[in-house]
């Protein structure tokens, strides 16, 4: 099962665009087998200073390990899966 | 959990570190010196710049604006770090005496830790902004309270971020979101050269309300820092560079030379520790007044300084004395020898001299050390054996700051200070030393070798006296095993200030008047 924390800013149309193209990712490449908290850095700023979260939206991968980051709208799913090492399960 | 708000600073302090200059309110920093050529300090809820090259002390500068916020005003502080870890400046900033582990523990001062990760940047895939530091930067704002926020230093975020619009924008909408928080802001960026562009990446035009510029430059092979206030935005500040120095209290400017038209002076004579000096001065040396004793090597100038220190303590004063060629046993040796106790004034304390070796250390650091000095002694008199020596040392431009500074100081605490130097010829002639600083003493003393027929002679003169009538004549004296005797005016030569020295007749002599 994949793990995730995306941390986002508000409630602005970056922020949206980048949990819609998470899900999407999630049920395309993932087959819907993850896990997905969302963060306000704005609402909850102590975990952003926690987790060191310099830019935003940045998603965090935390299982299966090595934990990885990317930060962006992640518009490109190809580059998403390279940064955060994502065994597809299409590949599977 | 916020702590409840603490009182910051009581009224009357309160009036003191905020002042008006125009339309801006300034905020003292509290770094001595600064405030002074700032016109008040830094402008209040404003984002000033602080760029230098590599080694400038920029990291110094904004930690030494932070601690000083919380040592002197009550006011808490975070410190948005982009290149050293907390962990390095905590260390760092121990040898100033600033304990930030306490502070932060008492919610004083707040790390945002933005210095790189060990696993490397993030990679990022497609729009983003820099909203999670905003956001954190807010959250420290809002927990300590803080008034203050230094972020040190951004180029770590235009080489992490290649987009610069975006950095710039970003660094806009933090330091518009600081602002409006009621925080002061100083961003640090370095610079490539002392003296070129202001930064690499423009960050001035796009954040910055002021800039102030910290150099490191070497003059005549050897480092001065200095700073300068570039631009203050509707705000008034001095011009040009001033020099400063990173000492164990922190940075020090020294900005004394702007001190010097406001000193009161005074008709209050003390005495040369010399009863024939004393005569010739008209009563003795003002009480607030530099006196600069010039005279080739034998001629009894470190004579001179001993009998004007012994002159201070005899009156229930303290003397300090600054050695730069001689030991202290061996001036305690001397001074016996012309029956003055200096080792009984010693203990009672009421003198205390300092051995220094100029070579030791930069211009600023002898200066703020003599300054240490006379702060702690509280002497009310100074005595420099001799000036020359430091004139050695220093470059020609250091050498005479070093001496309008130390001068408008010690006429601030109306300290009789005498300084000696060492003309380089035996005969007549003048030195550097007294060329440089003939306009920054009050009274220069003379003394001068006269060859007449076969045999030395000792000449002392009173050239100039500012402020006083004074015995114009060119008077013999004697040095014996009770110190320094004046005689009477020589009467039989003529030249002896130029070295050329030939005999009159008292009968010429008399013709010519």
């Amino acid at each position: 099962m994949n793990r995730f924390v995306l941390y986002v800013a508000g409630d602005t149309y970056r922020s949206q665009r980048a949990i819609a193209n998470l899900r999407r990712l999630g049920e395309e490449r993932l087959a819907g087998r993850y896990e997905l908290t969302i963060v306000d850095v704005r609402i909850d700023p102590a975990s952003a200073e926690r987790d060191r979260i310099l830019t935003t939206p940045t998603l965090v991968k935390l299982s299966p390990l090595p934990s990885r980051r990317v930060t962006g709208d992640l518009t490109d799913f190809e580059q998403v899966v390279v940064a955060l090492s994502l065994s597809s399960e299409s590949e599977r | 959990m916020p702590r409840p708000k603490k009182a910051r600073v009581d009224g009357t302090a309160r009036a003191q570190q905020r002042t008006r200059h125009g339309a801006v309110d300034k905020i003292a920093t509290g770094i001595p010196g600064f405030d002074f050529i700032a016109g008040g300090g830094l402008p209040e809820s404003r984002a000033t710049l602080v760029a230098g090259t590599a080694g400038s002390a920029k990291t110094v500068f904004v930690s030494h604006f932070l601690a000083a916020g919380i040592l002197g005003f009550g006011e808490a502080g975070v410190f948005v770090t982009f290149e050293d870890s907390p962990v390095d400046i905590r260390r760092n900033m121990r040898a100033f005496g600033w304990d930030i582990e306490k502070w932060e523990a008492e919610n004083q001062w707040a790390f945002v830790d933005v210095s790189p990760e060990v696993t490397g940047p993030t990679p990022i895939v497609g729009e983003f902004d820099l909203g999670g530091l905003l956001s954190r930067i807010e959250h420290a704002v809002r927990r300590t309270n803080a008034r203050r926020v230094t972020l040190d230093s951004l180029n770590a975020l235009f080489v992490q971020f290649p987009d610069r619009a975006l950095v710039r924008s970003e660094l806009f909408r933090i330091a518009a979101s600081l602002k409006k928080m009621g925080t002061t802001i100083v961003f640090t960026a370095e610079r490539t050269e002392d003296y070129g562009p202001i930064t690499q990446f423009g960050i001035e035009e796009f954040v910055a309300d002021n800039v102030v510029i910290l150099r490191n430059i070497l003059v005549d092979e050897r480092r001065r820092r200095t700073v300068e206030i570039l631009k203050f935005r509707g705000a008034v500040h001095e011009r040009g560079e001033v020099s400063f120095t990173v000492t164990d209290r922190g940075i020090v400017l020294l900005p004394l030379t702007a001190q010097q038209l406001t000193q009161e002076s005074t008709t209050v004579r003390v005495t040369s520790g010399i009863k024939e000096l004393d005569n010739m001065c008209g009563g003795g040396f003002f009480r607030d007044s530099i006196v600069l004793v010039s005279g080739a090597t034998g001629t009894g100038k470190t004579l001179m300084s001993t009998q004007f220190l012994n002159g201070g303590f005899r009156n229930k004063g303290r003397a300090l004395l600054f050695a730069f060629e001689e030991s202290r046993d061996q001036l305690f040796r001397n001074a016996a020898a012309w029956g003055m106790d200096f080792e009984r004034a010693e203990k009672q304390g009421r003198l205390v001299v300092e051995n220094q070796y100029p070579h030791a250390m930069p211009m600023e650091d002898h200066l703020v050390r003599i300054r240490d000095y006379i702060e702690d002694c509280a002497p009310t008199r100074v005595a420099i054996d001799s000036l020359s020596a430091l004139e050695r040392v220093f470059s020609l431009r250091s050498f005479r700051e070093f001496v309008i500074s130390l001068t408008s100081l010690l006429k601030k605490k109306q300290i009789t200070a005498l300084f000696t130097s060492t003309t380089p010829s035996l005969m007549g002639g003048g030195s550097v030393t007294e060329k440089h600083i003939s306009t920054l003493t009050d009274s220069i003393v003379l003394l001068r070798y006269v060859e007449s027929v076969g045999r030395m002679r000792r000449s002392i003169n009173i050239l100039k006296m500012r402020g006083s009538s004074h015995d114009n004549d060119l008077r013999e004296y004697h040095i014996d095993g009770s110190g320094m005797h004046i005689g009477e005016p020589f009467r039989d030569v003529s030249g002896i200030l130029s070295g050329v020295v030939r005999s009159v007749s008292p009968a010429e002599d008399d013709d010519e008047q």
